[in-house]
């Protein structure tokens, strides 16, 4: 296996879940377990007729997120991790992120898939737009957080 | 020099996502060039004392933290991706 298997996108295009599990069943050896996690753009709560507009800081992005990887594979014993995010225009039902973990047993995978998720959301500079709207940051994502670092 | 990025909610009550500063002496930290900004006006006082975070050279640091002339700083709103 190279140096580095995961794998980080940023994209503004959709993108496969089948195929996105098919390359966490052929990266690596020794896997007994994949648990992937897909985010999709909930109804919006004002107008549903209005788009979701996803802006973010590239040259922090993918930065961040292979720091919050790194710190998942010095905790678990897991053998990748494959990572997608969209940004751009996006609309009600369309999937927004994705994070799939491959172990060789399934407490790990689920445990870094939910570690790596919940570090997404505080510490990745995504930021949300519904219509003209900038989306609030949700306190419960911070208290979320906090149950790792105990 | 340094360069200044402004994100989202903060890009738009400032009309500005970017811009680049003479170095100064007195930006010994975070705290500082914020305080030096606020004193720009009323709407850049406003806006930076929001919860505003902070990274430096792409990497999320907080007040105290010190910088140096050449530093790449960007002040955002608390983050909702995912």
């Amino acid at each position: 296996m190279s140096a580095n298997p995961h794998y980080i996108a940023i994209q503004t295009s959709d993108f496969s879940v089948g195929d996105e599990h098919q390359a966490l069943r052929e990266s690596g050896t020794h896997i007994g377990a994949i648990v992937t996690f897909t985010g999709l753009v909930r109804e919006f709560t004002q107008d549903s007729s209005q788009s979701l507009f996803l802006e973010h800081y590239p040259a922090m992005t993918e930065k961040v997120l292979s720091k919050i990887i790194e710190q998942a594979c010095q905790r678990w014993d897991i053998r990748s991790v494959r990572l997608t995010h969209r940004i751009g225009h996006l609309a009600a039902g369309d999937q927004i992120v994705f994070v799939g973990v491959n172990s060789a047993h399934r407490s790990e995978a689920f445990l870094a898939g939910q570690f790596i998720m919940d570090f997404l959301k505080t510490e990745a500079p995504f930021w949300k737009k519904e219509g003209d709207q900038w989306v609030e940051a949700k306190n419960s994502d911070n208290e979320v957080k906090k149950q790792w670092e105990a | 020099m340094l360069r200044l990025l402004y994100f989202a909610q903060l890009k738009d009550q400032l009309n500005c996502s970017e811009e680049q500063l003479d170095w100064q002496p007195e930006f010994t930290t975070i705290s500082a060039l914020k305080l030096h900004l606020s004193q720009r006006d009323k709407q850049w006082q406003n806006a930076l004392s929001a919860n505003i975070l902070t990274a430096v050279n792409q990497t999320m640091a907080k007040g105290n933290h010190p910088i140096s002339d050449g530093d790449e700083i960007a002040f955002f709103p608390p983050v909702t991706g995912g």
